[in-house]
C-alpha cells in the first residue's frame, strides 16, 4: 500500500488530480458555512458581472441569483451524483460480471445478451427515456444515471473472473468445500476489484457529464443547484453575459478532469510495468 | 466473400439483442404511469369510462400484456413505428424526415476526430514523453473532459457573436431560396460549429488509442525490418505501422457509435438543428413516449448498421480475419 501511494505520488498528473479533487471536495464541504443561505433565493439585483459587487465573486444570474452560492453547492450535487450513480452501477455491474464469468454457459451467455442489449442502445437516449416514463427528481436521475452505466464494469469484472476462476486458489476453496458463493465474493472478487476500481473514475466521470447534459437540458431536478441547470439558465443571456455559463462549465471540466487524472494516477501506480505504452 | 459472410454473420447474432431492447422498450413503456387512452382522455377534457373503454379497444390496449407485446413485435416488422401524438403524423415519417441531418452530423464529425485523432496519435507517439506528446495528451484530457454543450456554447460566444465568422445555429438560412452548390456551401457553413464540437470531444478517445497502439506496433519485428531495409521513418509509419495500427480505431468507431448519437443529442439541442436528436428532447418535454421509443429503435438499428460496416472494414484492413475462419 505505501508503495502504491509512493508511486501515485511521483506522478506529477496524478497528483495534480489529486489536490484538484480534494480542493473540489473541500468546496462542497464548506458551502454551507461561505453560504448560509438557499442558493436558489433571491440574492440581488440580476445579471451583475463577477466582482462588479464585491458581495457576488462569480456575480448573478437572470434570475438574481449569486453564483458563487450555486457553484460551490453544486459541487455537492456533482459529487453526489456521480458518487452514487458509480456505486450503482459498479453494483450492478460486479454481480452480473461475476455471476457470467464465474459460471459461464448459458448464465453467461443470457447476461451477456443483455449486456450487450443495454450497450447497443445510446446510453443519453436511454437516460432521456428513463426520465420521461420516472420522471426527474434527483434520486431518480441518480438511479438513472447508474442503471445506464453498468454495461463496461460488468465486462471487464466477468474478464477478470475469466483469468482467475480456474486458479489454485479456487480449486482449494472448492476442495474445502466452499459453497459458490462465499468463492464468488469473499474468494475471487477481491482479486478482481483493483481493475474495476480504478475503472470506476472512469464511470464517474461520465457520470457527471451526464447529469450536466440532462440538467442543461432542462430535464433534470430543477429545485437543486446543479451546474447544468445553471448553464441551461445562462443560455439565454448568452450574447451579452456570458459568464452566467462560462463559470460553472468550467466547474464541471475541472472536476471531470480531476476524477479522470485520479484515475489514470491509480491505473499507472498499479501497473508500473504498463506505463511507457497506456497512460 | 468470406468476410462477408462472417459480418452478416454477426449481423444475426445481434438479432437477439435487438429482441432483448424492444421486449425492454415495452416493459418500460407498461411501467409509465397512464396509457396513451388516459392521455387522449385528458386532452380531450375527460369522458366517461364507456368511451375510455372503447377507446382501449380501438388502441388494442385491453388485451394481456403478452399479446400487446406480440402484436408490438409484428407492427415493427412492418416498420410501424405507431402515430406520433405531437405531429400528427406517423412516427416512421417524422423521423425519416429528421434522419439526414443527424446522420451527415455524426460522419462528418465522426471523419474529423477520427483523422484528427489518427494524425495527432502518430505524432504524440513518436515524440513519446517530448514536449508534444505532454502537450497533445494533456489537450486531450481537457477535451475529454469537457461537457460538449458547454464547448458549443462557448464556440458560439466567440465564433458567432465576438467575431461574427460563424452562424449561432440552425441548418441553413431560412428562406434564403438557395439551391445547388450555394445551399450546400450555405449548410457547410452552419453546421462548422456542430461538427467541430462534436468531434473535439471523442477526439480525445482516438487520439489515446491511436498513440498507444502505435507505440505497441512500433516495437513489433516487422517494423524493425522495414527499418533495417532502409526505409524512411515516413514511409514506415504510413505503409507499414499505420495499417495495423488502425485496428483498434476501427473497433473505436463501432464501440462508440451509441455514445457519439447520444452526444448529438445535445449538440442539436445547443446549435437548434433539426435532426433526430432534438426531436429526441422534443418528445422527451412533451411525453410524447411513441416518438421516443421509435427513435431509440431506430437509434439500435443504427448502432448495429455501424457496427456491421466496422466488420466488414477490419476485413479489408486485416485479410488475417477473413482467412481465419
Amino acid at each position: 500500500m505505501g508503495k502504491l501511494l509512493r508511486r501515485y505520488l511521483q506522478n506529477p498528473a496524478a497528483l495534480l488530480g489529486g489536490v484538484l479533487l480534494l480542493v473540489i471536495i473541500a468546496v462542497a464541504l464548506i458551502a454551507p458555512l461561505v453560504f448560509p443561505r438557499d442558493p436558489l433565493s433571491l440574492a440581488g439585483r440580476p445579471l451583475q458581472w463577477p466582482m462588479a459587487n464585491p458581495h457576488f465573486w462569480f456575480g448573478t444570474d437572470a434570475s438574481g441569483r449569486d453564483i458563487a452560492a450555486q457553484i460551490f453547492y453544486g459541487a455537492r450535487v456533482s459529487l453526489l451524483i456521480g458518487l452514487v450513480a458509480t456505486s450503482i452501477a459498479i453494483a450492478i455491474g460486479i454481480v452480473i460480471g461475476a455471476l457470467a464469468g464465474f459460471y459461464g454457459g448459458y448464465v453467461d451467455e443470457a447476461l451477456m445478451r443483455v449486456t450487450e442489449a443495454f450497450q447497443t442502445l445510446p446510453n443519453f437516449l436511454l437516460l432521456l427515456v428513463l426520465v420521461a416514463v420516472f420522471g426527474s427528481d434527483i434520486t431518480t436521475v441518480t438511479i438513472a444515471i447508474g442503471f445506464v452505466s453498468w454495461p463496461a464494469p460488468a465486462r471487464l469484472t466477468r474478464a477478470e473472473f475469466l483469468t482467475l476462476r480456474n486458479r489454485e486458489f479456487v480449486q482449494a476453496c472448492r476442495v474445502l468445500g466452499m459453497g459458490d458463493r462465499q468463492i464468488i465474493f469473499r474468494e475471487i472478487l477481491p482479486n478482481a476489484l483493483p481493475p474495476v476500481i480504478v475503472y470506476a473514475s472512469v464511470v464517474m466521470a461520465v457520470a457527471i457529464l451526464l447529469e450536466s447534459a440532462l440538467a442543461f437540458l432542462n430535464l433534470s431536478d430543477p429545485n437543486v443547484a446543479s451546474w447544468g441547470n445553471l448553464i441551461g439558465s445562462g443560455r439565454g443571456v448568452l450574447r451579452t453575459q456570458w459568464y452566467v455559463s462560462a463559470i460553472p462549465g468550467f466547474a464541471i471540466l475541472m472536476t471531470v478532469l480531476a476524477v479522470s487524472l485520479v484515475g489514470q494516477g491509480l491505473n499507472d501506480a498499479l501497473n508500473p510495468r504498463l506505463r511507457r505504452t497506456i497512460t | 466473400m468470406n468476410i462477408l459472410l462472417l459480418a452478416l454473420r454477426r449481423l444475426a447474432a445481434s438479432l437477439p439483442t435487438l429482441l432483448i431492447i424492444l421486449a425492454g422498450l415495452f416493459l418500460l413503456l407498461q411501467l409509465a404511469p397512464g396509457d396513451t387512452v388516459d392521455a387522449l382522455m385528458a386532452q380531450i377534457g375527460g369522458g366517461d369510462p364507456a368511451t375510455a373503454k372503447e377507446l382501449r379497444h380501438y388502441y388494442g390496449l385491453d388485451i394481456s400484456a403478452l399479446s400487446q407485446l406480440a402484436r408490438y413485435f409484428l407492427r415493427l416488422i412492418e416498420f410501424d413505428l405507431g402515430q406520433s401524438a405531437i405531429y400528427g403524423k406517423p412516427v416512421a415519417s417524422v423521423i425519416a424526415e429528421r434522419l439526414p441531418v443527424t446522420l451527415l452530423l455524426m460522419s462528418t464529425s465522426l471523419c474529423l476526430a477520427f483523422a484528427g485523432g489518427t494524425a495527432l496519435g502518430i505524432l504524440a507517439a513518436r515524440n513519446i514523453d517530448r514536449w508534444p506528446d505532454t502537450l497533445i495528451s494533456t489537450v486531450g484530457l481537457i477535451f475529454y473532459s469537457t461537457p460538449s454543450f458547454w464547448f458549443g456554447l462557448m464556440g458560439i460566444v466567440l465564433f458567432a457573436i465576438t467575431f461574427g465568422w460563424l452562424p449561432a445555429g440552425g441548418f441553413e438560412e431560412v428562406g434564403s431560396g438557395l439551391t445547388g452548390l450555394a445551399r450546400v456551401i450555405d449548410i457547410a457553413h452552419h453546421l462548422v460549429l456542430p461538427v467541430v464540437t462534436l468531434a473535439l470531444i471523442f477526439l480525445a478517445t482516438y487520439l489515446r488509442i491511436m498513440r498507444a497502439s502505435m507505440l505497441e506496433v512500433r516495437g513489433l519485428d516487422f517494423v524493425r525490418t522495414a527499418r533495417a531495409k532502409g526505409l524512411g521513418e515516413t514511409a514506415i509509419v504510413i505503409r507499414h505501422a499505420l495499417r495495423n495500427a488502425l485496428l483498434p480505431m476501427v473497433t473505436l468507431v463501432g464501440l462508440q457509435a451509441g455514445t457519439m448519437l447520444g452526444g448529438s443529442v445535445v449538440v442539436e439541442s445547443v446549435f437548434a438543428l433539426p435532426g433526430l436528436g432534438r426531436l429526441a428532447y422534443e418528445s422527451v418535454v412533451q411525453r410524447d413516449l411513441n416518438t421516443l421509443l421509435g427513435i431509440v429503435f431506430v437509434s439500435a438499428l443504427l448502432v448495429i448498421a455501424v457496427n456491421f460496416i466496422v466488420d466488414l472494414v477490419y476485413g479489408q484492413l486485416d485479410p488475417r480475419i477473413a482467412a481465419g475462419r
